[in-house]
């Protein structure tokens, strides 16, 4: 809850007085006083419904006292209330006798008992015997609801927890209350499952073990559950989770309410993706080639590995080194990387980024928004891509600002999106060309323009397509940065801890703390000693430098280029092409397996660090298990190196690392190890402030498209062939396989039936595909989702153009 | 494959009209498909649910919570008995047997000819001519087992006024059009609509 002004309003509570916000419902008001009413249907991120009545209390308002469900009552001056009184206690007891005449009570079965407000709550206030003596309701149980969740109805009690999340937080509305009466039921439409992104959240918010999610089904008793708070870095978004193991192994997570992130959602892909940590197929030993066949990979010890990988840096020179990704890495993996390169290797070629985000120079430099103001602001201006495909929660939070704030969220973009149904204006606009079209947006007498003009401003920036250049987007910047000078913004950038890996210094021209690399700080150069000067090679730029013989060593600090750079074929010729490929990697990727030297790392749940948000928010990961095999933590890893190397990092632990962080990075000043593990790292601690100063471009003209042509858009999906997801049994099959959508009269013109396989031509590849005709796709344009198992956009994209163009063929 | 039949389809399309919001139809589009089909099947639901913009599993849920929309075919006429106090004390225990036997099927089922659905149900609101009960919602007032019979004889002739299961004709209304409210949703509309200043009496 918000910290507001609260002495507006003071009720008696149980004889003491405490202060409420005016139009604040008494049980929420309860709650802050630290006076707790039991409840099952209110939910303080939800709105009230009074399902339930359990939430009854004796509210006095000068006429005597009377029974109101304190979930519906808002407090008012002079309230007297008694949350212990008899009539309460004879309601409490009274309902629950109720709720539990259809209650299996099957608790030694089922998946909630230990942690079950019906459990918990019967006991605490309920009547102890019941004189129900009639048969129960039956159904069938359980019911698989969707891929991922379980309904047994016998034990739902009706609270409209789960259907109202789907409405009114999800915007999914799949689930619902059928019939009336002793039949009602929660269901879906036959064969329309609940495949909300968000669905395992209703498993969290059930009161009762109704709905069970299928990858913790049985899998461990809550007494038994370890846990511990921490931070998701499936994506750059940084929910709150706690993560919980049995027996050393993860078996769940669940979201933790923080005001400034998450509000306790996850999606289902940051929730269930915990399957792909005990995977069989995790990395636990190092790996070479194998000399006598070289198309396959030995295991091998660390020794002869770290030798091999040092001796492959050592005998290049620093030029010769590039090192790709990072954005899998904390903080303090990053920080280690960053000082690795600059003071061991001596080489800035170094990119967390696979060209698939924005320069780090955009993202350091421009005006800074938090996920709250973008929340509060008059505006949200949607230009990149899809959120609720690529940041789901962020997706959610702005959907709840839109429904039920005054915020408007405008979009300009060349695709139908998930943000359609809560926009204010959802602008189409050609593939490249939004800074265009904000341009003339905001040259028109329109009152959109006049909306943008004179309220407050969130920018949510990035790349709408994986087949367009940054360009694009730093068009719109500039555009924005020129005609609205109040608007802030908020780096629509993906993986993981990209953000963190940036302010570390993974990436070419900057170090640590947000500083261009001729301008390091006296502190950074005493513990790094000499660093090279001039910035060097971006991750196309070192693809392109292994390609023309002029990088030899490829280290791909858990990057997987060959699937996630959008260009392909240059990133299957720049790994071809290098003398030495050293990948550190919790699985055998695709760009892995083509490696001479594979480092196991440890992957989430098995360290401790820091992750940063894309706002800039630094908040803790937490060790749960302890790490299979042999793997190392990737700054171990690269301290090894650069002692074979004959250099020192001169770093022995995370502690250690965060303070000389803390030290170095200007921006990271003040932040101390204390704060960072404090309690006020709950809520993440916001690094906001950076000297970079950053010079626009004036924006550019997208080229034409020929005639022929389609604009080929290509957008990620929330499940696609995301390595977490593609080891996580529960997940893998839900990636749909990929298809060409395009519109139906460009199909027409080119007598192709909708469904039918086509040859697609780029200047990179020639393959075929199914193209199907969907009229939500403008004409003109093809949508490619970018990296479905069984076949990415990667293959037609060139990385190197601003923009890239198919054409398609009857076979 | 399209649920609504083309004059249906054009009669939902001016149905929608009518309301500010297009989930405002979904009960009036209900009591269409029912009259099209006798029942509500699932692609009804699924076809409402597109027309007005929502799910179909919402559409479920609305049209469950309703004992009068059919979710599973019934005959051409459904027989509701009352079966509540009044009607108990007057004998519908024994209509409701006679009825059985009659028809040759148990409370709740249709008949295998697809003529009649005989159902129970609550009070009909008309006590004091108990025991009663409704064919296709219309009331027959002190049935007695002898009138039941009559009742079914005259039903299967066709020599009755009944329509069929779901037919809302005789009842639906056809509202001008300039006394719709238009697409305005209740929250922008400021002033009174002007049908409103039409009735003298309202000036
Ligand atoms: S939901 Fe709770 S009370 Fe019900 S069976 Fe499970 S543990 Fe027992
Ligand atoms: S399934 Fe759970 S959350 Fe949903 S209504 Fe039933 S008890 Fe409530
Ligand atoms: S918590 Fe108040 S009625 Fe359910
Ligand atoms: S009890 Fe039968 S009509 Fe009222």
């Amino acid at each position: 809850m918000s910290n507001q002004d609260l002495s507006e309003v003071t009720v008696t509570v149980n004889g003491t007085k405490i202060e409420a916000q005016p139009g604040e419902m008494l049980i929420a008001a309860a709650d802050r006083a630290g006076i707790h009413i039991p409840r099952f249907c209110y939910h303080e991120r939800m709105s009230s419904v009074g399902m339930c009545r359990m939430c009854l209390v004796d509210v006095d308002t000068g006429r005597g006292p009377m029974l109101q469900p304190s979930c519906m009552v808002p407090v008012a001056e002079g309230m007297v209330v008694d949350t212990e009184s008899d009539d309460t206690k004879r309601a409490q007891e009274g309902i629950l006798e109720f709720l539990l005449v259809n209650h299996p009570l099957d608790c030694p079965v089922c998946d909630k008992g230990g942690e079950c407000p019906l459990q918990d709550q019967t006991i605490a206030y309920g009547p102890g015997e019941s004189r129900f003596v009639e048969e129960k309701r039956h159904f069938e149980k359980p019911i698989p609801i969707s891929d991922l969740v379980h309904l047994d109805r016998e034990r739902c009690i009706l609270c409209d927890r789960c259907t109202r999340f789907a409405d009114e937080i999800a915007g999914d509305p799949l689930i619902q209350f059928t019939e009336r009466g002793n039949s009602t039921q929660v269901l879906t439409f036959p064969d329309e499952p609940f495949s909300s992104y968000f669905s395992g959240n209703t498993v969290q918010i059930c009161p009762v073990g109704a709905l069970t999610a299928a990858p913790y089904r049985f899998k461990a008793r809550p007494w038994d559950l370890e846990e511990t708070e921490s931070t998701c870095t499936t994506c750059s978004l940084g929910c709150r989770i706690s993560v919980q193991s049995s027996r050393n192994e993860l078996v769940r997570y669940l979201g933790v309410d923080v005001e400034s992130v998450n509000h306790g959602w996850l999606c289902d892909k940051g929730r269930f993706n915990f399957e792909s940590i005990n995977s069989d197929d995790r990395l636990t030993t190092p790996l070479v080639r194998d000399p006598d066949n070289q198309r396959q990979l030995l295991g091998t010890d660390w020794g002869s590995a770290l030798a091999a990988a040092a001796e492959a840096i050592g005998q290049v020179g620093p030029q010769g080194v590039g090192i790709i990704g990072g954005s899998r890495l904390t903080n303090e993996d990053a920080y280690a990387w960053s000082k690795m390169a600059r003071s061991v290797i001596g080489t800035d070629n170094i990119d967390a980024q696979l060209d698939d985000g924005l320069p780090a120079e955009i993202v350091f430099g421009l005006p800074p928004a938090t996920i709250a103001d973008a929340c509060e602001a008059d505006t949200v201006l949607i230009v990149g891509p899809d959120l609720k495909e690529e940041l789901a929660i962020l997706h959610l939070r702005l959907r709840g600002a839109a429904t039920k704030g005054r915020t408007k969220v405008v979009q300009i973009g060349p695709t139908v999106t998930g943000s359609e149904s809560y926009a204010q204006h959802s602008i189409r606009c050609q593939a490249g060309e939004a800074a265009k079209t904000l341009t003339e947006l905001l040259g028109s007498g329109d009152p959109l323009a006049q909306q943008l003009r004179d309220g407050s401003v969130v920018t949510i920036l990035g790349r709408a397509s994986m087949a367009e250049s940054a360009d694009p987007a730093i068009s719109v910047a500039a555009v924005i940065r020129a005609e609205l000078p109040h608007a802030t913004f908020l780096p629509a950038l993906r993986r993981g801890n990209v953000r963190g890996a940036l302010d570390m210094g993974l990436a070419a021209g900057f170090l640590p703390g947000r500083v261009r690399i001729d301008n390091p700080s006296k502190a950074l150069l005493q513990k790094w000693g000499e660093i090279p000067t001039e910035q060097g090679l971006g991750t196309t730029e070192m693809l392109q430098a292994a390609v023309a013989g002029k990088i030899d060593t490829l280290v791909l600090l858990g990057a997987d280029p060959l699937c996630d750079f959008p260009d392909r074929k240059l990133a299957a010729e720049a790994i071809q092409k290098a003398k030495t490929v050293i990948a550190i990697d919790n699985f055998v990727t695709a760009s892995a397996a083509q490696a001479d030297i594979v480092f196991p790392a440890t992957a989430y749940g098995e360290q401790s660090g820091t992750t940063t948000n894309i706002e800039g928010r630094v908040s803790r990961v937490t060790q749960k298990i302890t790490p299979p095999g042999s793997t190392r933590d990737d700054w171990m890893i690269a301290t090894e190196l650069a002692w074979r190397l004959g250099g020192d990092l001169g770093l022995t632990s995370k502690e250690e690392i965060w303070r000389e962080i803390e030290q170095v990075a200007p921006s990271h000043s003040g932040i101390t190890f204390e704060r960072v593990t404090s309690d006020e790292a709950h809520e993440g601690i916001l690094v906001q402030q950076s000297s970079i100063d950053l010079t626009l471009p004036v924006p550019q003209d997208t080229p034409i498209a020929d005639g022929y042509g389609l604009r080929l858009i290509s957008g990620r999906k929330l499940w696609d062939g995301a390595t977490a997801t593609a080891h996580s049994p529960s997940l893998q099959h839900l990636a749909e396989p990929p298809t060409l959508k395009v519109h139906p009269n460009d199909l027409q013109r080119l007598g192709i039936p909708s469904g039918s396989e086509v040859r697609v031509i780029s200047t990179r590849a020639t393959e075929n595909l199914t193209a199907v005709a969907d009229s939500n796709v403008q004409r003109g344009t093809a949508v490619l989702p970018f990296n479905q198992p069984g076949g990415g956009a990667n293959r037609f994209i060139d990385a190197t153009a601003m923009i890239n163009d198919i054409r398609i063929e009857t076979l | 494959m399209k649920f609504f039949t083309e004059e249906n389809s054009s009669l939902a399309e001016e149905i929608i009209g009518r309301y500010p919001k297009p989930r405002s139809a979904m009960i009036p589009l209900l009591h269409l498909a029912q009259e099209q089909e006798g029942w509500v099947t699932d692609e009804a639901m699924a076809e409402i649910a597109e027309l007005v913009g929502t799910t179909s599993a919402e559409v479920l849920g609305t049209c469950s919570f309703y004992e009068m929309f059919k979710r599973h075919p019934v005959g051409k006429y459904v027989i509701n008995i009352c079966t509540t106090m009044s009607c108990a004390l007057m004998g519908a225990g024994d209509l409701m047997e006679h009825a059985e036997l009659r028809l040759g099927v148990k409370s709740g089922s249709t008949t295998a000819d697809g003529m009649f659905t005989l159902e129970g149900a609550e009070c009909q609101a008309a006590c004091t001519e108990a025991p009663c009960l409704q064919v296709n919602y219309r009331h027959q007032y002190r049935v007695t087992t002898n009138q039941f019979d009559a009742l079914i004889e005259e039903l299967s002739s066709s020599d009755h006024e009944v329509p069929e299961h779901g037919v809302l004709s005789q009842i639906r209304q056809h509202i001008p059009e300039n006394r719709f409210v238009g697409v305005v949703p209740p929250e922008d509309v400021t002033a009174a609509p002007v049908w409103l200043n039409d009735n003298g009496s309202d000036q």
